[in-house]
């Protein structure tokens, strides 16, 4: 090297070029960025910030930590699977004077309620007695109430005492601590979210499956066809969108229950006997018919955009040279729409497996999916925190396969319109 | 295969019409004989019915009625894959997701052969386009010219008896297309394949074929050499579509054997050939071509009447000089003259006699 100066490239009065080039296209930029800046600022106030929250309370759960600061002490104090002493039940017993004080007994009760069921009542009930309690702290608890002895209770409180916490992500994927703390599998019999979370995925491949098997036909038809008819076909394939999920939920019930249109013509046709009426709803196959006829939009919308834009040449050029038509669209037309395929695919895919109004209509028992536990969490057991390491591991999944999805086809390869 | 079949009707399209909605044909009547080996090509407007032909030749459109035979045998109802006709597509359509290599080599993978047999194919295939060193490109990666090789290398991969191209060099910039032009006429050549190509582009017809189809309304409306094309029109259509043309109307005075007199609108007489007028007082349109028209006397055959011009503009076009006249009330009318040393310089306003060549004013129907 001569001069190091060549090989930095400036402009004519001196300046290097790149600092030239960034004050020139400042200007630019800037008026670029506010015109984004609503939008931003909606998008972070509005989504990044509650859903990170949200996602924050997975691992984050101060409710009973909060008014239990003794009792963390003495769990700090003392390694897991240490017989509760007389210390522990005074600790336990200024906590409880502390909940009374803040009227927090029934909050925290229902964070250790979380783990072991009927135990709210027992902190309601003691925090009540608190004040009158003399000391031995042992003996005066155990005489109000029994339950008190029980070591799962002990180990209940030692998790919740710190408000970080991954028991929530164990109770989601139907784990538990054992004694000593380590991790094993839920009782037989208890364990359902991995069970649902497989159902999940499997009736949402399913769903998949079925709607590129019915979206291609109808994609290739309006592809092809000319201008005038595939617009009004278009309409008619649309349509569904302007409708009320509701309306489009409820009308399946109307044609799926056992007294319901299509049980009734087939009763008619005489195909069924009245007394075996097929069950189509409040099960599965309830939730594929309605979650397929609702979702098919999603996956005729990006193939159509990708067919359209494929010339008949192509396929008349491989008819040229040999190739039956059978050939011709398997090895040339097939290939092409792949793009469109990919996306329609991942999409109906991702819409599938947080979907939670359908199911729950015409879903019954055995059509529920995760999205309808994470609701029951959200609203009627209202243990957030496991709602939200369900959803966390929804989430999770879904963005493990948008990066396989990445890997295999590429994401630049996809054309959602 | 008979001989017959060979030599002159190796492609026949007999009685062959075309309706797409039962109400008006784009095809009417189309009788055509193809040689082997020969280069037609079919030269119309958009419109005219020529790329209709094409495809149902193809087998991509079916006729309405008359038949279309391939070496001696119908087949109308032979379908597109069976009919060994390579065929090269306006836009190339290589297929985008194959390299070049597997782009020529699926005609023969549909084909059953084996794969040595494939490779040796391809490789002699591109050598022939000079695109050797391209192999493993995708269509993609390619300039216009290149891809338009390489669909050219594909259609002609798998030996087929007949080539069908359509509007081929449409999408290539000026200079590009007339090399392409010598190209694909000397692969012809080498080949001796039978050529059907298809173009609005009237200089690549001249230059390309053996004979050309003048295609107007569903009709051909002349079938011949391109010289013969260009310098004896059958029809007014002909002449204006070909070339540029000069058009005088008028009526005709006298006509006698292929010598007639017409009489212009203005009422000078000139001298012309007659094509397709019987008889003295029918409307005509004389065509003449700007080439063929003299200003300096010395250069008039003997006998001929010249008519007067009013120069009104001139165009250095470099080889040429391009000079708009007023002739017989007519302000297009064109002359073109050789940028020859000495030639006589032309100006603006200024009142000159021409003429030209009986045989060179070609009497025609009028339009």
């Amino acid at each position: 090297m001569t001069d190091v100066s060549a090989s930095i490239l400036t402009t004519a009065d001196g300046k290097p070029l790149k600092a030239a080039l960034a004050a020139s296209q400042a200007r630019a930029r800037r008026k670029a960025f506010m015109l984004v800046a609503p939008l931003f600022l909606f998008v972070v106030i509005t989504f990044v910030i509650p859903i990170g929250q949200m996602l924050f309370q997975s691992v984050y759960n101060d409710t009973f930590s909060a008014t239990a600061p003794a009792l963390r002490q003495w769990f700090d104090e003392n390694p897991p699977g240490t017989e509760p002493d007389e210390a522990a039940y005074a600790a336990l017993v200024s906590d409880l004077r502390l909940m009374r004080e803040e009227r927090s007994a029934g909050a925290a009760g229902t964070r250790i309620n979380y783990d072991i069921s009927g135990t709210r009542s027992m902190f309601t009930g003691m925090a009540r007695k608190a004040d009158k309690l003399e000391p031995p702290y042992k003996e005066a608890v155990l005489a109000e109430d029994k339950k008190w002895d029980n070591p799962d209770v002990w180990r209940a409180m030692r998790s919740a005492s710190s408000p970080f916490t991954i028991d929530f992500y164990l109770a989601a994927l139907d784990m538990t601590r054992d004694e000593t703390g380590s991790i094993v599998g839920v009782k037989e019999g208890q364990a359902v979210y991995k069970m649902l979370f497989g159902r999940t995925l499997f009736l949402s491949a399913l769903i998949t499956v079925m709607c590129m098997a019915l979206a291609f036909p109808i994609a290739h038809m309006l592809a092809t066809l000319p201008m005038a008819k595939s617009n009004l076909l278009m309409i008619l394939v649309l349509l569904p969108f302007w409708t009320s999920l509701l309306v489009r939920t409820t009308s399946w019930m109307v044609l799926l229950q056992s007294q319901g249109v299509v049980n009734d013509f087939l009763v008619w046709a005489g195909i069924v006997g009245d007394d075996g009426r097929i069950q189509m709803m409040y099960n599965q196959i309830g939730t594929v018919v309605a979650m397929t006829h609702i979702l098919l939009p999603f996956m005729v919308l990006p193939l159509y955009s990708v067919m359209r834009t494929i010339p008949p040449s192509y396929v008349r050029a491989a008819r040229s040279l040999g190739a039956t038509s059978w050939t011709a669209f398997r090895r040339i037309y097939l290939p092409q729409t792949l793009p469109g395929i990919g996306a329609g695919a991942l999409l109906v895919f991702i819409l599938a497996v947080g979907y939670y109004i359908t199911p729950a209509l015409v879903g019954g028992a055995d059509g529920q999916l995760i999205s309808n536990l994470i609701a029951f969490h959200m609203q009627k057991s209202l243990n957030w925190s496991l709602a939200a390491a369900l959803a966390a591991l929804l989430l999770g999944g879904i963005l493990i396969l948008y990066w396989l999805y990445d890997r295999l086809v590429g994401i630049d390869n996809m054309k959602l319109g | 295969m008979t001989n017959a079949a060979d030599d002159e009707g190796f492609v026949v399209f007999d009685r062959v019409q075309k309706s797409y909605d039962g109400e008006t044909l784009v095809v009417k009547d189309l009788n055509l004989s193809i040689g082997k080996g020969e280069f037609l090509t079919m030269l119309g407007p958009s419109g005219s019915g020529k790329t209709t032909c094409l495809m149902m030749l193809a087998g991509f459109e079916t006729a309405t009625h008359g038949e279309i035979r391939l070496g001696g045998e119908n087949i109308n109802n032979v379908p597109p894959h069976k009919r060994g006709i390579g065929m090269v597509f306006q836009n190339y359509a290589l297929f985008p997701h194959m390299t070049v290599g597997e782009n020529l080599a699926f005609p023969l993978e549909v084909r059953g052969m084996g794969k040595s047999e494939r490779e040796q194919k391809v490789k002699r295939a591109l050598d022939m386009v000079q695109m050797g060193n391209f192999i493993n490109r995708r269509p993609a990666q390619l300039s216009g010219g290149q891809q338009q090789r390489i669909a050219l290398a594909r259609a002609l991969v798998f030996d087929p008896k007949l080539v069908l191209m359509d509007e081929p060099l449409g999408a290539l910039d000026k200079q590009l297309r007339e090399h392409m032009q010598f190209e694909i006429k000397h692969l012809h050549e080498t080949l001796g394949i039978t050529v059907v190509y298809v173009t609005h582009d009237q200089g690549e017809a001249l230059t390309m074929s053996d004979r050309v189809a003048v295609f107007n309304d569903g009709r051909i409306q002349q079938l011949a050499p391109p010289d013969e094309l260009y310098e004896r029109p059958q029809n007014s259509f002909v002449a204006q579509f070909i070339g540029e043309n000069n058009k005088l109307p008028g009526v005709v005075e006298t006509l006698s054997g292929d010598k007639c007199t017409v009489r212009l609108e203005t009422g000078e007489i000139i001298d012309a050939t007659p094509v397709n007028v019987r008889e003295a007082g029918q409307k005509t349109l004389v065509s003449i071509r700007p080439e063929r028209v003299e200003f300096k006397s010395e250069m008039m055959p003997e006998g001929a009447h010249t008519i007067g011009a009013e120069v009104l503009e001139v165009i250095y076009m470099g080889d040429i000089f391009r000079t708009r006249m007023r002739v017989a009330g007519s302000e297009e009318f064109v002359m073109k003259s050789r940028n020859t040393l000495g030639q006589t310089k032309l100006v603006e306003g200024e009142k000159i006699q021409i003429g030209w060549h009986p045989q060179d004013a070609r009497a025609l129907d009028p339009m």
